[in-house]
């Protein structure tokens, strides 16, 4: 009993100090506030996200701090939910008075926040897709994942250096999907490319020959499959069961194992863009980003297990953050909004970073690497 | 034209026999005991799942298929016992009602135990293509076909010259004659469900091959069984084999010469359009001749 109630003092004792030191060391504070799905259907981008954040925010504060001032962590699950999100940003801003947020997750849950930042004049770097968040610019977003135009262009990029000029695309019918095949459509014309079909699937059909068969019909030099899961693996599959000699590009929605392993010996010679995390071993050590990619890679996967290019777009959103407080040296919203603007030369996990009034997200197309299936492994092309 | 059209009849047939075959499944305890089987789409994953699961824990793999179909009539046989049989007084609806509960409790067990990822199976035998004239066919397709012909034979038989069968469908034209005549009326049910369940595992495992499968890749299938069985006439397991097959040719026929984009609302318009002038679906009749 003694016992128990000697824990229970320490226990009081250590919330009471907790809770008054904080605002004693307030000036010297930077808050960084948060809000991520960490559960709930996009559980798997939040959680890394937060695990990110969370590891080298302990790890700067245990070396001192940033700029002279500890950081304090406020964080808030918004279970993928955008009414929660807004919920919890009018919270990060009214009642703990953040001075920076990093979030949301989804693309839905950073929209849903957009004009709660800008009309509290809070600098917001989302870590969601979607290219509207930063498009048109809005004065105080920014974002740091690479976006499906940027895979596009990086697949057209890689055409054109193989002189290939006539497309068949070939997508499915998810949020993913569809997104790539606009922006597949929209740039063709910049990179003299014509779209000579333009066949869809459904993500949960068993058979994709039916669209191929009619794609080996037309005279298209190369396929293009945009897609997600499983499907895109049975589109590889069935365009070499067809005998289509022609070159396949995917998306770098399979950049993973789980795409060779599903493909087996037809993902041989097939082409993707991958973000460069995921191919981090193979970069030559000339590579600016190898060694930020690698010291990220290990640390988080000595602490939680295999790495994923989510955590990184949230390791990014600190350090330009972090970067932006050091700059400016201070904790002003504004001064830092300003900074992160400036953000110039930084080397991300995502890529580098050269933020401008014009442009809140930075990434030039060097962000994607070009990866060829061989042998059953990647290989970089370029 | 002629050529694609070879390849679309190749492709619709192949898919259109795993829509027969889980329309059969649908057919059969429809028959037995008036229930819609919403569950039917989960016997599939569950048969193609734990055979990916024995073939990576180095079973053999005709050995695993075997063990993968019989873990699935397990799985039936405890549907039937612990969750259709407690309700035995209660309506039709809310057994349908059941089974819709059941399978969303399949899937999210199948996620608690394999997780989110896809898996596949090896094919049976290669994968090299084979050609017929301009169109080509992978061995898998073969075994699909020959599969699920060989099913609905089985099936066939088993309802036409067994006594078992017949008992079956002397439950399904009248419980309480059958009673009398001393049927186990609760015996024919489980049966029902296994045979149900044996039918779902064998198209999950013959498709999985080729089209991978996850813990959700029942819903989809499980929608696409029922469509089969309704367009055939409910009830009538050779209008639900007759029924998948035309689904199938459908769906890549539309796909091929129409769009793609509306796959598969061309089917569906198609099944609309069946129920609206044939309710009773192409095969089935208002009374009677069912099986």
């Amino acid at each position: 009993m003694k016992r128990c109630s000697l824990y229970g003092l320490t226990g009081l004792i250590l919330i009471f100090v907790m809770f008054v030191s904080v605002p004693t060391f307030g000036a010297d504070t930077l808050k960084i506030g948060s809000f991520l799905s960490v559960t709930g259907p996009a559980s798997f981008l939040g959680d890394p996200e937060l695990k990110t954040l969370q590891m080298y925010i302990d790890d700067i504060n245990s070396k001192g701090g940033i700029d002279g001032k500890k950081i304090e962590f406020i964080h808030y699950d918004t279970k993928g939910k955008a009414q929660e999100a807004k919920k919890y940003v009018n919270r990060l801003i009214k009642k703990d008075r953040v001075d920076v947020i990093i979030g949301g997750t989804t693309s839905g849950n950073t929209l849903a926040v957009i004009d709660i930042v800008q009309n509290a004049h809070v600098p917001l770097i989302s870590l969601a897709g979607s290219v509207k968040i930063i498009e048109p610019v809005k004065k105080w977003v920014f974002k740091t994942p690479h976006t499906d135009r940027m895979a596009a262009a990086k697949i057209y990029e890689d055409m054109k250096k193989r002189g290939i000029s006539k497309v068949a695309l070939i997508t499915g019918n998810g949020g993913f999907d569809k997104s790539g095949r606009a922006q597949c459509l929209a740039l063709a014309p910049k990179y003299g490319i014509t779209i000579v079909a333009d066949e869809q699937y459904g993500n949960s059909d068993t058979d994709m020959t039916t669209q191929l068969t009619k794609i080996r019909a037309t005279d298209a030099q190369a396929i293009l499959n945009f897609g997600f899961g499983k499907a895109p693996a049975i589109v590889t599959r069935n365009v070499r069961q067809l005998g289509i000699k022609l070159p396949l590009y995917q998306s770098h929605g399979v950049a993973s194992k789980k795409f060779i392993e599903l493909a087996g010996k037809a993902a041989e010679g097939v082409r993707l863009p991958a973000a460069a995390l995921l191919v981090a071993d193979l970069l030559p050590d000339s590579d600016p980003q190898k060694r930020v990619l690698i010291d990220y890679k290990t640390k988080y996967e000595a602490k939680y297990g295999p790495v994923s290019t989510f955590g990184g777009h949230a390791y990014d959103a600190l350090f330009i953050t972090l970067g932006a407080v050091k700059r400016a040296h201070s904790t002003d919203r504004a001064k830092i909004r300003d900074e992160i603007e400036k953000t110039h030369g930084f080397i991300g996990t995502g890529g580098i970073f050269n933020m401008s009034p014009k442009d809140h997200l930075g990434l030039g197309l060097d962000a994607f690497k070009m990866l060829e299936i061989r042998n059953g492994t990647w290989t970089l092309v370029d | 034209m002629l050529d694609q059209l070879l390849q679309f009849l190749i492709s619709g047939i192949t898919v259109g026999s795993i829509y027969a075959l889980v329309g059969l499944g649908f057919a059969i305890i429809y028959n037995a005991s008036d229930v819609v089987n919403f569950a039917q789409g989960e016997f599939v994953m569950i048969g193609a799942m734990s055979t990916v699961f024995l073939v990576g824990k180095e079973v053999p793999y005709p050995l695993a298929i075997l063990c993968g179909v019989m873990i699935t009539i397990l799985i039936g046989f405890a549907l039937e016992k612990f969750a259709i049989e407690p309700a035995k007084d209660a309506s039709v609806v809310t057994t349908i009602i059941i089974t819709i509960g059941a399978s969303i409790f399949l899937r999210g067990a199948a996620l608690l135990i394999w997780g989110k990822d896809i898996y596949g199976l090896p094919p049976f035998s290669g994968d090299r293509p084979i050609s017929i004239g301009p169109a080509t066919i992978l061995p898998q397709n073969l075994w699909v076909i020959g599969g699920t012909l060989l099913s609905v034979i089985a099936v066939k038989f088993f309802f036409d010259h067994t006594l078992t069968g017949k008992a079956i469908l002397a439950c399904s034209f009248n419980k309480k004659a059958a009673y009398l005549v001393g049927i186990n009326v609760r015996k024919m049910l489980l049966i029902a469900y296994g045979l149900s369940a044996a039918l779902g595992a064998v198209a999950g495992i013959l498709i999985a091959p080729i089209t991978y499968t996850s813990y959700d890749a029942g819903v989809m299938l499980g929608l696409k069984g029922f469509c089969a069985a309704i367009l055939g006439g409910m009830g009538s397991s050779m209008g639900a084999v007759a029924g998948g097959l035309l689904l199938g040719v459908l769906e890549t026929l539309g796909a091929g010469f129409i769009s793609s984009g509306y796959k598969d609302a061309i089917a569906f318009v198609i099944i609309l359009l069946v129920l609206f002038f044939r309710p009773s679906g192409i095969l089935g009749t208002q009374e009677a001749d069912r099986v």
